[in-house]
């Protein structure tokens, strides 16, 4: 599985990063959340995955009996999905405000500061 | 001492807020700063004459070894009555000069910054706040070359100066840090006694060029002597204070400081008589092509600089005696020059020398200061300039084998020095008065006695060396480390070969002030070699380089995100698929692939058809919805793997993102596909070869040992520390609880954003479109 995670990693960074080379600003913003998904994906790997043991201690002990899964990772990606989101929200705000007043989606004719222009 | 320094700066704050009132009636009393700092240094004169040396340490920034050490020895006492007394003089001056000048306040605020700046520089003893003074006198000086700043020229000047002295100061800061790195210490008296480490290292010529850089640039030596001229532009009390007596000096005073640490090589030797050397020709014979007053003094100027970096240059303990003298005397004489210049121009409106003459009959005081003046910049007997230039073809004669030459040099420099000091100082007032100057009157008296007391000073210590023999020039040449105690300051020495030279000197100056006058013919003759002046092909430069600057932000910041996107991913592609090339060690467990189960599988498949759909789509909501369906895989994907948290997270927060999506994407412009196949392929393969790095270097990094000392302090604590079970939840709101509390604070802030750019109303002109 975990050659497979990698190879899913890479396939993520590649579409997300295909879709931030386009001119379309909507298109921009999705590649980011692919980006964002490989990532996570990516951190998750690296703290080696464990199949059906969950980071929580027993009901009847106080330390850990067997083996468990990584924390850590965990706790970042949940961290990093938040915060994404926090970005995403506003950047879809954003883009839908940018089109009311320039009228375009195209990056490339958004240079000018002049909206009339 | 600190506060000494420092009251130049109070004084200027104070100015900030009382400017109103104090330029109505009391610019005069501000002379009074200046003069009791002079009467503070004058106490120590004697202390200093017996040959001790005051020092104060305060700590200012002690972990970077940044301390205000103050040190007064005989040079620096030597400059701090020179800023103190010319500068009590200019401020007095000054109250005259520019009375009712609506900026009258500012200007002595920043004469005050360059005071108090000039003060520091000549009493620092660490090299770090030594160049923290440098660089503020720099600065107050651009300030006040600046000061007529609605003229473009002055604005101009300002800014070459600056860039010129401002070059030097950045040279002098690379210069000390290597300094204080050799010799592992920040203080100048310290640093004496690891000569020999110093003269050794590696390091010594990089030094040494550094420090030249630094004096060159800031006293104005060949080929950067052009800032000084144009630093002209500012009001003549500028030009009298900080252009000739004093901060010009201070790169004098950086080579004087250095001489016992970095002096007597054959580098130092050689380069410094070389460029002062060609200074003093270049410069003396410039005066001959002038009609302007104050250009005539500038050259002169930059001639004398020339003089004093030779003589540092020649080292020999009589040469340093000289170098200290002519300091004095040309700060007498250049300062009383510039003032009376001033005043000419002041009353007549007018510095072409070609015009002026017969003065003498309307503003006799004024002839007197400059006459006097232009006889001791003559070293015409008994002036003070006569020891002066005594001294300074001792030290040419006795210099072995070079002495003809030397002496030559010096004689040909002061022969034309002569003629700018009469131009500038006799000719004005000589000869007959025409009609246009007839209406002209004697000025107030706070303009004409600082130049005769410059004037007057320069005859009497002539008169009478012993004056400042043991109070000043000895302590100087001791803290030089030459021998002082065969110093005699005396006016005759007997008929020898010295009298001879002065007299020539004398004769064929005054033979040439005869015969040349200075006219625009002449000043147009040198314009035509203007093209090859070191300033023009400097401002070439510059030029170009502000062209290539332009063309070259073009071409970088070229405003396209997806061009600045593909430069990071190509060198990342390319610096870290080199060293994966060379270092990749993982092998595929292919074993491991019997053990996948078909739900895994099934959610690996669905996640990479999902992306590639959302690549390929041709419709947003396919796009947003393929979208959607790779976040609730990889939510799957957590449920697998142990991360219950992360899944719940997932799911929540995708559902989220492609609802808000979905709300707004009635509002948005055609999905169109805008790009060509060509640039669509070019991407294509780079955002592969990117994936294809990721997934490589995910492996390798799978294969490598992997380090849980972190996790099983986590897993051990989360319930003994935390009272909690789900170690991850305790990691987030406990274990790391100000960083989640930061998290929410980012969150909201994108709430409110998002909410006020939701509510916010537009502009009508955006609205019906």
């Amino acid at each position: 599985m975990e050659f497979l995670l990698a190879v899913v990693t890479g396939l993520l960074y590649a579409a997300g990063l295909y879709m931030m080379l386009r001119r379309s600003l909507v298109k921009l913003i999705i590649g980011l959340i692919l980006i964002g998904n490989g990532a996570n994906i990516l951190i998750f790997l690296l703290g080696r995955i464990t199949k059906g043991l969950p980071p929580i201690i027993p009901e009847e002990s106080k330390v850990f009996i067997e083996a468990y899964a990584d924390p850590v990772p965990q706790a970042l990606i949940l961290t990093a999905i938040v915060i994404s989101f926090g970005l995403q929200s506003f950047a879809i705000v954003l883009i839908k405000r940018a089109f009311k007043v320039v009228r375009t989606d195209d990056l490339d004719q958004m240079n000018s500061i002049d909206p009339y222009s | 001492m600190l506060i000494a320094v420092l009251s130049g700066f109070i004084f200027a704050l104070v100015l900030v807020f009382t400017g109103k009132y104090f330029k109505k009636k009391y610019a005069l009393w501000s002379a009074l700063l200046p003069l009791g700092l002079f009467v503070y240094f004058l106490q120590f004169v004697g202390r200093i004459g017996n040959g001790e040396i005051i020092s104060t340490q305060y700590n200012w920034i002690p972990s970077l070894n940044v301390n205000l050490g103050f040190t007064l020895d005989g040079v620096s006492l030597i400059f701090s009555l020179m800023i103190t007394g010319i500068g009590f003089l200019v401020y007095a001056y000054t109250a005259a000069y520019l009375k009712g000048h609506v900026f009258l306040d500012r200007f002595y605020g920043y004469l005050s910054i360059f005071m108090a700046a000039m003060l520091g520089l000549v009493l620092s003893d660490n090299v770090l706040s030594l160049f923290i003074f440098w660089e503020l006198t720099s600065i107050s000086s651009f300030f006040l070359i600046g000061f007529n700043n609605n003229k473009q020229s002055s604005r101009q000047s300002a800014m070459v100066a600056l860039a010129i002295t401002g070059l030097g100061g950045l040279l002098l800061l690379t210069g000390a840090l290597i300094l204080a790195n050799v010799s592992g210490t920040y203080s100048i008296a310290e640093m004496l006694s690891s000569r020999d480490i110093i003269a050794n290292s590696p390091h010594y010529i990089i030094i040494v060029l550094l420090i030249f850089g630094a004096a060159f640039t800031k006293s104005a030596q060949f080929p950067f002597h052009f800032w000084l001229p144009g630093a002209m532009k500012a009001p003549t009390p500028v030009s009298t204070y900080l252009h000739s007596a004093t901060m010009v000096k201070a790169g004098i005073y950086l080579l004087l400081r250095f001489t016992p640490v970095l002096g007597d090589t054959p580098l130092w030797q050689t380069s410094l008589i070389i460029v002062g050397a060609v200074t003093m020709l270049y410069a003396a014979i410039h005066t001959l092509f002038r009609t302007d007053l104050k250009g005539i003094l500038a050259y002169s100027t930059i001639a004398a600089l020339g003089i004093l970096v030779f003589l540092i240059g020649l080292g020999t303990p009589d040469a340093l005696l000289a170098a200290c003298v002519f300091i004095l005397v040309h700060s007498l004489y250049k300062g009383c020059l510039f003032l009376v210049t001033g005043i000419i121009d002041h009353e007549t409106g007018t510095r072409n020398t070609a015009v002026l003459s017969g003065l003498r009959k309307v503003m006799l005081p004024v002839a007197i200061a400059g006459i006097l003046a232009a006889i001791s910049n003559a070293g015409i007997p008994p002036s003070f300039g006569f020891l002066g230039k005594d001294l300074i073809y001792e030290s040419t004669l006795h210099f072995g084998s070079w002495a003809m030459v030397l002496t030559a040099i010096a004689v040909i420099t002061n022969i034309l020095l002569l003629y700018a000091g009469f131009v500038a100082g006799v000719k004005p007032f000589t000869g007959s008065l025409p009609q246009q100057f007839e209406k002209v009157h004697t000025p107030s008296y706070l303009l004409y006695v600082p130049p005769l007391i410059l004037a007057v000073g320069g005859i009497l210590i002539g008169l009478f060396p012993i004056i400042i023999e043991g109070a000043l020039i000895k302590p100087a040449v001791t803290a030089l480390g030459a021998n002082s105690s065969e110093v005699h300051l005396k006016l005759w020495h007997g008929f020898n070969t010295i009298l001879a030279l002065s007299g020539t000197t004398i004769a064929i100056g005054l033979l040439l002030y005869f015969l040349l006058k200075p006219s625009e013919k002449l000043e147009k003759l040198a314009q035509r070699f203007e093209f090859i002046s070191p300033q023009n092909i400097i401002e070439s430069v510059a030029y170009a380089f502000g062209y290539f600057s332009i063309y070259w932000s073009k071409i970088v910041q070229n405003g396209y995100l997806r061009h600045y996107i593909t430069t990071i991913i190509v060198f990342l592609i390319v610096l870290v698929g080199y060293t994966l090339i060379n270092h990749t060690s993982f092998e595929i467990d292919y074993d491991s692939f019997e053990r996948l189960t078909v739900y895994e599988i099934l959610t690996v498949l669905l996640l990479m058809v999902g992306t590639i759909y959302t690549v390929f789509s041709r419709s947003r909501l396919g796009a947003v919805a393929s979208m959607g369906v790779v976040g609730l895989a990889i939510s799957l994907i957590f449920v697998y793997y142990s991360a219950p948290d992360l899944a719940m997270t997932q799911f929540s927060i995708d559902t989220l993102t492609v609802i808000l999506f979905v709300l707004i994407l009635y509002k948005l412009p055609k999905y169109l596909n805008i790009s060509n196949n060509v640039v669509r392929i070019k991407d294509g393969v780079l955002s592969l070869t990117f994936g294809l790095l990721i997934t490589v270097l995910a492996l390798e990094v799978l294969s490598q040992p992997q380090n849980t000392e972190i996790s099983s302090f986590y897993a051990e604590n989360a319930y003994k520390l935390a009272k909690g079970k789900n170690v991850v939840n305790v990691i987030l709101v406990d274990f790391r609880g100000i960083d989640t509390f930061m998290e929410i604070s980012v969150l909201t802030i994108a709430a409110i954003g998002v909410f006020s750019l939701i509510k916010l109303r537009l502009a009508k002109r955006f609205r019906n479109k």
